[in-house]
């Protein structure tokens, strides 16, 4: 593109952030409150496909040389793993667990075993969200 | 409460997800896929021991408890199927890897062969109506991807039209569900079946009569009923016979499974529902086996023929007695593995000739005389010729068919099976007996011998299951009796 849309860039490069934030904020608002992997990664897919509209394909690949295919096989894989998890105890498939701990920042906080599901759920709909999409751009180039 | 049940389900999905990140290499993808499918196999083999000997077994995930949290339930009904699913995907596997060039096996063909046993173990397995739903989606999205690997373009135009009408027989299943949710506000099967027994005896039942017929318009559609078949044929005639034989063999079984688990278990004294039944199953099997003896095409006449053994179960299933219900079982079982047998066929002798057309080929008996023969006895088992295990299946329909009093639907069967083996002759007589004639000289030397040996077992099957019918119909017969009975399901799923 030889006409670089200047303003384009700059916006881009710090709305991309805020969603980002914005995204992870979500994912870990989920489960209890509105929220969660599938919401947290739609925002995120929607950062990243920001991304790749202002600047082109190429740049972007080169800062993220993801296979969003795996990013999907590794979503899927934590996903069904934590379900595996319980079993191991004697529980059946899927059980959850959770507990509250005291951290040190953050005070008396809930550790859920949702939460690694929660992030293979992320995983899946980032991938996925972001192998269409690219799919879909680069069938046109 | 036993983790073995979500194992069938459990192993494939896992093993799918796992080849996502060796899509690049064929042995260990080849082996990892094989070791799940055995795997699979033999855990449902052991549950199917477990089932018979101590009932009905249940597991609720999450460990949130039924009605409210979801079940998988493993009866006699379910889990042999699982375990006729397995053998029949590990067929397909060892054929798939005789047949397939390397590019359409890259193409994550194992991925979505395993996520396509997840769905269909799971359709087989859960105890939920919506889970039921989800499976089923898991089961179609993967197998619109198998229809359609390999792009070519008669494919991709007969997958067009089986996406568009698996879509909207899906938008018809999740408003059926949404009706029964809030007819009854529960969804799991077991307390369905309570529920609806219960509004059954209220005077104004028509609203239930109205949500098991869209149930029935949604299964009819995924397991090719009567007026709704017409997908079918051109369907499985597009992908590469190793697909069409695992869809042949399962996809529809799924549907039937699913319309034998509707109206046994939760509609089981709708008074219409089997009356409609009865016709649709007698028109399916007629117009399908019709359709059957009009074609001139290997792959086709087996596409259409699916139809016509539909139309079988159907009408076991609208007999609705126990012995009926065994039958309808036994030929079930029966036909997952001759039918997909048959399609295995039709790709070997493509594989000799070239074509599936019976008009191009002819005398592959001098040429192919084990391929041939091999044949004959899968396809006069299909036409339901004693001692193999298409007979039985439909003695045993006839004779509960007679006690029901249901003559018509009876004769229609009869003339059917004679129309069935009309076609399958066609088949053997053109292509098979004759006088040589091959499209090209070169296909009297193309060795075959490494693809009949996966279908040896579907063969070896269908003749077991005739032979030795007897251990395999007491078998059914237990099934019939726990199928006809909801109190069974009902107490072993509720009462954890």
């Amino acid at each position: 593109m030889k006409n670089t849309p200047i303003q384009l860039h700059v916006v881009t490069r710090i709305v991309a952030f805020i969603i980002l934030i914005f995204s992870i904020f979500l994912f870990f608002a989920g489960h209890n409150n509105p929220g969660g992997g599938f919401i947290g990664g739609l925002m995120t897919a929607s950062a990243l496909v920001l991304l790749y509209l202002s600047f082109d394909l190429k740049t972007i690949k080169r800062v993220l040389p993801f296979d969003y295919a795996y990013v999907i096989g590794a979503g899927l894989l934590l996903a069904t793993l934590t379900g595996v998890a319980g079993m191991f105890f004697g529980f059946p498939y899927l059980t959850q667990f959770f507990e509250y701990f005291q951290l040190p920042i953050l005070g008396e906080t809930e550790l859920t075993t949702a939460l690694p599901f929660d992030l293979g759920i992320y995983l899946v709909v980032v991938g996925f969200t972001l192998l269409v999409i690219l799919t879909v751009a680069e069938d046109d180039s | 409460m036993t983790n073995l049940l979500i194992l069938p389900i459990l192993i494939p999905l896992l093993a799918g997800v796992i080849l996502i990140f060796f899509k690049n290499s064929k042995m260990i993808q080849r082996v990892i896929s094989v070791i799940a499918s055995a795997a699979m196999t033999g855990i449902s083999g052991y549950l199917i021991y477990a089932v018979y000997n101590n009932g009905i077994q249940t597991i609720a995930l999450g460990d949130w408890q039924a009605p409210f949290g979801i079940v998988l339930v493993a009866d006699l009904l379910s889990v042999s199927l699982v375990f006729l699913a397995g053998i029949l995907g590990l067929v397909t596997l060892f054929f798939a890897y005789q047949t397939f060039s390397a590019e359409r096996e890259a193409n994550y063909f194992h991925t979505f062969y395993l996520f396509l046993m997840v769905g269909v173990n799971g359709s087989f397995m859960t105890g939920d109506l919506f889970n039921l739903f989800v499976f089923f989606e898991v089961m179609l999205i993967s197998s619109f991807i198998l229809i359609s690997m390999g792009s070519q373009r008669y494919q991709l135009q007969e997958s067009l039209k089986y996406v568009i009408i698996n879509t909207v027989s899906s938008m018809f299943f999740i408003a059926a569900i949404a009706y029964i949710y809030g007819v009854t506000g529960t969804l799991n099967m077991a307390d369905l079946s309570v529920k609806i027994a219960q509004l059954y005896e209220q005077e104004n039942s028509g609203i239930l009569t109205v949500i098991a017929l869209t149930f029935l318009f949604v299964f009819g559609t995924k397991s090719a009923i009567f007026p709704l078949y017409f997908w079918l044929p051109h369907s499985y005639f597009a992908p590469p016979a190793a697909i069409a034989a695992l869809f042949g063999g399962l996809l529809t079984k799924v549907g039937v499974y699913t319309v034998m688990r509707m109206y046994t278990l939760i509609f089981n004294n709708d008074p219409i529902v089997f009356q409609i039944l009865l016709l649709f199953g007698g028109l399916t099997m007629f117009i399908g086996v019709l359709g059957a003896v009009a074609q001139f095409d290997f792959k086709r006449i087996l596409s259409v023929h699916i139809v016509s053994q539909v139309g079988y179960m159907i009408m076991g299933i609208g007999i609705g007695t126990p012995l009926a219900i065994a039958g309808t079982f036994y030929f079930l079982a029966h036909n997952i593995i001759v039918k997909s047998g048959l399609f295995f066929f039709a790709g070997i002798t493509e594989k000799i000739t070239g074509t599936t057309h019976l008009k191009k080929m002819s005398g592959l008996l001098k040429t192919h005389p084990y391929v041939g023969w091999l044949f004959f006895i899968t396809a006069i088992s299909l036409a339901g010729l004693p001692p193999l295990s298409g007979f039985f299946g439909k003695f045993a329909l006839v004779i509960a068919g007679f006690e029901a009093g249901h003559y018509f639907v009876i004769a229609v069967s009869l003339a059917t099976g004679v129309l069935t083996l009309f076609s399958m002759m066609k088949i053997f007589m053109t292509s098979f007996w004759g006088e040589e004639k091959l499209p090209d000289p070169s296909a009297k030397e193309r060795k075959v011998g490494k693809l009949i040996l996966p279908v040896l077992p579907l063969v070896a099957l269908t003749v077991i299951l005739g032979v030795a019918a007897e251990p395999f119909f007491l078998f059914s017969l237990e099934m019939g009796e726990q199928l006809t009975d909801p109190s069974y399901y009902v107490e072993s799923v509720l009462e954890e």
